[in-house]
């Protein structure tokens, strides 16, 4: 009898995931916990394993297709077993993992006030949106053999040219049309790489001048942006948020960081304002507790969630104990971290849990803004840029590096005094780092 | 040049075949008195003889033989079928004896012989006479396949088909015996083998062969007022198949639609597919689509067969298909 392996729950969230590849084929020998499929859920990609030993009798979902928790996305058995038609169609079955409420549940999927313009050298008016890819809606992408002809001929792309056959199948016409439009040299967009590189001068990409209108594009919605949408609409109307907002004086962090480099550590901002926010939420346990249901979880560790803005989304991965950690495990940690979730690597248990965020866009030149708390989580810092300022001390104006941290504290289970306390203890901590040795 | 009907055309091209070679004989169920169940005989009989107009009994399956033992022995019979569906009678002579004889006997044996009659739907002739039966004789290496559509092809086909030294099949229709359309005078001979564009367009290729083709006419006339140019390649010939013409059309319009009054199930229709997918792969811009009779055993009632059969607005629906212009 032929097992079916399903879809599984690959984090608490996931509803349905995307097969972006088969690690075997129809036919192929298989033991049981060997990796057959990567499969995106909407925070990451993660690998299946096959709990039957046997031969990979068929793939009843194929790459770049979806298909719900539960259902079977292939099937195992005996060498040349037959899988009953039937079976292979994927019925979509309700075996979504529940998480017991008492544990630290689902992690933050995304501050949205915070999401991060794509990580590239941004010329924010330049930006060419990325062609929508039928391949990852469809499951491939469709084109007749006459069109695929044309294309490779004409030294089109398929995968940029919109079908208009039936199921959006890319057929002649679509391919004259394309021809028959003035051949932008649309420059080349980048891969969504790695390190976001901090906004200098946007580079000039010459906006190419079209006569003809274009029509909007209709772009399929990937797994992660419509978990971000489902959440944020929740999120806003359900978790009543108040606002505090603090300038921080950054000269000694600044100095911090210059005398890291002489120890050749690379210390960011964001890394000191993360232990700061951690050492700060260790001396104000008011703050670091979560609600969840009808109880209010008090947490003993430090764990602090950074926002990372990746293709298509963010995600929040969770530096733990980060108050216990120096300046240097922090960094390299954060930065692993923010690595991984770009390339969409990470376990859930490393996205999952902490009570706070901390969002920076200072990288982006942006000086203050408002996040969106990130459930469970009952806080979120918004952190600005760090900027020389005229402010006045002792009378006199005086030219400081100063920077913005705004919180949004969940008044369900913080108030603003807490959060008032927790902001200066913060400030404090930036502005005398010293104290964050004790 | 003078208009024949269908009929006409083919009793002109007997009797000039009759006339050009002495060799070449008429026979069959009435085509002697009676001029032919559907007059295409008319007057041969007296203008021939009756050793070379044979009044044969109703008996398909013996004077089928008699015809392939005369060819073999050196004439060229032309054997009239009242209809193709009694002809399945003598399927044993036309398929395991005219067919092979040649091959079998190392070439030592020939089967110059032509087998004719109606085939497909006369109008309310039930299940058991309105049979498309072509495919089921292009399926055997040995024999040629025609089915000519107007009366012009008709003679010149039937003519090359009495000159041709191997054994004939020839499909003619009931709906086609009134057809009328200029024929050529005298020596008028369409080679075997060779499709025909019957229009010329330029948006789809509609692929069809015998009466089938006057719907597809139709249907181009309509489309053409819709601004879809549609080109009809008239196959005329089944076995051998034109592949150089089908291609040809196809690599001009990418897109085909193919009608056949015979059932979808390996229809002559499935085998122009193959043909396409194997070697017009690059040049399809749609799936082919295939017009034919339902799968079905025909009815009698008029509205039934009517039903049945494909039709004008039927042709024209798979053409807007093909070409992705679908209502709906």
């Amino acid at each position: 009898m032929a097992t079916p392996v399903q879809m599984p729950a690959l984090s608490p969230t996931m509803k349905e995931g995307k097969i972006t590849k088969w690690l075997k084929k129809e036919g192929d020998k298989i033991s049981s916990g060997e990796a057959i499929a990567e499969v995106e859920t909407d925070k990451s990609n993660l690998e299946v394993e096959a709990y039957d030993d046997g031969y990979l009798l068929k793939i009843a979902v194929g790459e770049d297709q979806m298909a719900p928790v539960g259902a079977p996305i292939a099937f195992i058995g005996e060498k040349g077993e037959k899988v009953e038609a039937g079976a292979a169609a994927p019925a979509p079955k309700a075996t979504s993992a529940e998480a017991p409420k008492a544990t630290p549940a689902p992690a933050p999927m995304a501050p949205a006030a915070a999401p991060a313009p794509a990580p590239r050298a941004v010329a924010p008016v330049a930006a060419v949106p990325t062609p929508p890819r039928r391949e990852e809606v469809e499951g491939r992408l469709r084109a007749s053999p006459l069109a695929k002809k044309m294309a490779r001929e004409q030294g089109l792309e398929l995968a940029e040219l919109q079908g208009t056959g039936p199921q959006g199948r890319i057929v002649k016409r679509d391919v004259e049309a394309a021809m028959a439009q003035p051949r932008a040299e649309a420059p080349a967009a980048p891969a969504l790489r790695a390190v976001p590189a901090p906004a200098k001068k946007p580079a000039f990409i010459p906006v190419p001048f079209r006569a003809e209108r274009q029509e909007p594009v209709a772009k399929p919605i990937s797994s992660m942006r419509r978990v971000i949408a489902q959440r944020m609409a929740e999120v806003k109307p359900g978790v009543p948020h108040f606002y505090l907002a603090i300038e921080v004086e950054m000269d000694a962090a600044m100095k911090v960081r210059e005398e890291a480099k002489a120890l050749e550590a690379k210390v960011s901002v964001n890394d000191l304002v993360i232990k700061a926010a951690a050492v700060a939420l260790r001396r104000s346990p008011k703050m670091n507790v979560s609600l969840q249901g009808d109880q209010v979880l008090q947490f003993s560790n430090v764990d602090v969630g950074i926002a990372v803005a990746i293709e298509d989304g963010l995600i929040t991965p969770i530096l733990k104990d980060a108050d216990q950690k120096g300046l240097a495990t922090i960094s390299g940690e954060a930065r692993d971290l923010a690595e991984r979730a770009r390339n969409r690597k990470l376990r859930p248990e490393e996205y999952t849990g902490g009570t706070l965020t901390v969002s920076n866009l200072g990288m982006y030149g942006i000086d203050q803004f408002i996040a969106v708390i990130n459930p469970p989580h009952a806080g979120i810092l918004a952190v600005g840029a760090v900027t020389d300022k005229v402010v006045v001390r002792d009378g006199q104006m005086v030219v400081r590096k100063m920077m913005s941290v705004t919180l949004s504290g969940d008044h369900r289970v913080i108030d603003g005094a807490v959060g008032a306390e927790y902001l200066r203890e913060l400030k404090a901590l930036l502005e005398h780092p010293m104290r964050l040795l004790f | 040049m003078p208009e024949l009907m269908y009929r006409e055309a083919l009793n002109q091209a007997l009797a000039e075949e009759m006339e050009r070679d002495n060799r070449v004989f008429l026979m069959g169920e009435e085509v002697g008195r009676y001029n032919g169940a559907f007059k295409v005989s008319q007057g041969l009989l007296d203008r021939f003889g009756s050793a070379r107009v044979v009044d044969a009994p109703i008996s398909e399956l013996g004077f089928t033989g008699l015809g392939v033992g005369a060819a073999m022995m050196g004439l060229r019979p032309v054997i009239e079928m009242m209809t193709w569906n009694f002809a399945i009678l003598a399927m044993d002579q036309i398929v395991n004896n005219a067919a092979k004889l040649r091959h079998m006997s190392g070439g030592q044996l020939r089967c110059p012989i032509v087998f004719r009659g109606p085939g497909g739907a006369g109008g309310r002739l039930s299940s058991q006479h309105s049979q498309a039966l072509e495919a089921n004789y292009a399926h055997f290496p040995g024999l040629k396949v025609i089915a000519p559509a107007t009366p012009a092809d008709a003679k010149g086909m039937l003519k090359a088909a009495i000159r041709d030294e191997n054994p004939v099949v020839m499909f003619e229709g009931e709906r086609l015996y009134a057809i009328k359309g200029e024929v050529p005078e005298g020596e008028h001979v369409v080679p075997l083998g060779k499709a025909d564009v019957k229009r010329e367009g330029k948006d789809v290729s509609i692929i069809t062969w015998s009466r089938m083709y006057y719907f597809c006419e139709e249907a181009a006339q309509q489309l053409e007022k819709e601004g879809i140019s549609a080109e009809i390649l008239d196959l005329r010939t089944l076995r051998p198949l034109d592949e150089e013409a089908i291609l040809a059309t196809v690599r001009k319009t990418n897109r085909v639609v193919i009608v056949e009054e015979g059932w979808p199930l390996a229809g002559v229709g499935a085998s122009v597919v193959d043909l396409l997918q194997s070697k017009a792969f690059d040049h399809l811009d749609a799936p082919v689509h295939r017009v034919t009779g339902l799968d079905i055993n025909m009815s009698y009632a008029a509205n039934l067969e009517a039903a049945a059969q494909p039709d004008a607005p039927k042709i024209i629906a798979a053409v807007k298909k093909v070409l992705y212009r679908e209502e709906g």
